[in-house]
């Protein structure tokens, strides 16, 4: 699993623009919309404190592209992504994962191992985490692959006064 | 409780610590009764996990979520213009040292300021009253809430209807992005800063605290019921608990205008408070209206 949130994305477009190198480790991977607290050890190693889900829209505007370009399985985030980045999901086979918004010291127990970290110049939130996970959860797959969404399904049903 | 004459830097560490690691009381009773109500499997299991992670990060003694805000201070009663100082070496103690995450940036560069300080940061607002001691009061405010703050300057004809319903809808639509079951803060009146300033400051009020103005209490239950029958439910994943509490403040405002604004508090709403007089200092996780 890898972190990336708004900085990661832009980096990582811009690269792949540019024809610049990206880790290797975005490539197939399982991408969660999460800046962590993180400690660093004395080793240097890093240990999760806390590790809940970023607000996914915010992530709209580039995560489609991003989804097609690296063959993302999966998206853990909260509150749903748009109609294009679905659209790209559908494309490519992935899924979105809703992770309970603010529950990040149960989910920060799923990071078995923290392997490393890409991008630490943009700071500790946006940074590219990447970790070995274990029972990482609960989670709720709220957007599937065939462009079926639980959020457009609340939306639509909304009763309002 | 109260405990014995402290350093100002250390009270508002504590604060810091308090306000990030245990949630206060009355969110978490209105989680767990909306949790005995709540039909929707979902919702349940969503409240559940909130429930699960308060009590874990309570009890190893870490934030309960990663976004510990930016802290938000309010300084109350009598102190003296190096308060400021005092509450910025805090924030920098505690940022190290709990930890807190790093948010604060350059709204252009979006580079990181380091440590929850930089221009404009730690953010502080004075009260200066005639009271004999001084209550600072901490909020760290998240962005996933922060970010569906609305405003709206109403026409006056538009009436008690109108500024129900812009509160509703703002809550409705920022679904499930402020990670609900939310505590919703609003403000009425003033000039239209004022406004958005007041939407916050009555998140600082315990939502089993009933609001002494009647018509803002009836305003409060309308705006309540109407959202948990909404559907939107924790998380925008459905069900019936998508707001524990509406707190609302007013004052006056100019006769050709009526300001609303709303500021939501996501499910943890954090807040701590001390009250500080020469006999020693009293922690709280609430202020009055």
């Amino acid at each position: 699993m890898i972190t990336g949130r708004d900085e990661m994305h832009i980096r990582a477009m811009e690269y792949v623009k540019e024809g610049k190198e990206v880790p290797k480790d975005i490539e197939g991977s399982v991408l969660f919309h999460c800046g962590p607290i993180m400690v660093q050890r004395d080793n240097g190693t890093w240990a999760v404190v806390a590790a809940g889900p970023t607000t996914s829209a915010r992530m709209n505007k580039l995560e489609p592209d991003f989804i097609r370009k690296f063959k993302i399985r999966a998206v853990i985030g909260k509150g749903g992504m748009s109609k294009e980045t679905m659209d790209a999901m559908k494309e490519v086979g992935c899924v979105y994962l809703a992770a309970t918004g603010g529950a990040a010291v149960s989910l920060a127990e799923g990071l078995r191992k923290c392997v490393g970290v890409e991008w630490l110049d943009l700071g500790m939130a946006e940074a590219m985490w990447r970790f070995d996970t274990d029972k990482f959860g609960p989670l709720v797959v709220a957007i599937d692959a065939n462009g079926n969404s639980l959020y457009d399904k609340v939306n639509s049903s909304l009763v309002r006064p | 409780m109260i405990k014995l004459p402290e350093p100002v830097e250390d009270v508002v560490y504590n604060l810091l610590r308090l306000a990030n690691t245990k949630l206060p009381e009355d969110i978490g009773w209105a989680m767990e009764a909306a949790s005995g109500w709540e039909q929707n499997e979902i919702a349940y299991t969503q409240l559940g996990a909130i429930m699960d992670n308060v009590k874990k990060a309570e009890h190893i003694g870490v934030p309960m979520c990663q976004d510990t805000g930016i802290p938000v201070f309010y300084v109350k009663g009598k102190f003296d213009s190096s308060i400021g100082k005092d509450i910025a070496k805090a924030v920098e103690r505690a940022t190290k040292d709990i930890p807190l995450r790093p948010n604060t940036v350059d709204p252009i560069t979006r580079e990181n300021c380091g440590l929850n300080l930089g221009p404009g940061m730690p953010i502080i607002h004075y009260i200066p009253t005639d009271d004999d001691f001084t209550q600072i009061t901490v909020l760290p405010k998240g962005a996933g809430s922060e970010n569906m703050t609305r405003l709206a300057m109403l026409n006056p004809a538009d009436g008690v209807e109108g500024i129900k319903k812009f509160i509703i809808d703002s809550v409705l639509d920022a679904g499930g992005r402020p990670c609900p079951p939310t505590i919703v803060g609003v403000g009425i009146g003033g000039t239209s800063d004022v406004c958005v300033s007041m939407a916050k400051e009555a998140l600082l009020v315990p939502i089993d605290e009933e609001n002494p103005d009647p018509v803002l209490r009836q305003m409060e239950e309308d705006i309540f019921v109407a959202l948990n029958g909404s559907g939107l439910g924790p998380m925008g994943l459905g069900g019936s608990t998508t707001s524990l509490g509406v707190r609302i403040k007013k004052c006056a405002c100019h006769t050709a205008s009526l300001p609303v604004a709303v500021n939501i508090g996501c499910w943890a709403t954090r807040r701590a408070s001390a009250k500080i007089t020469a006999n020693g200092v009293e922690y709280s996780q609430g202020v009055k209206f």
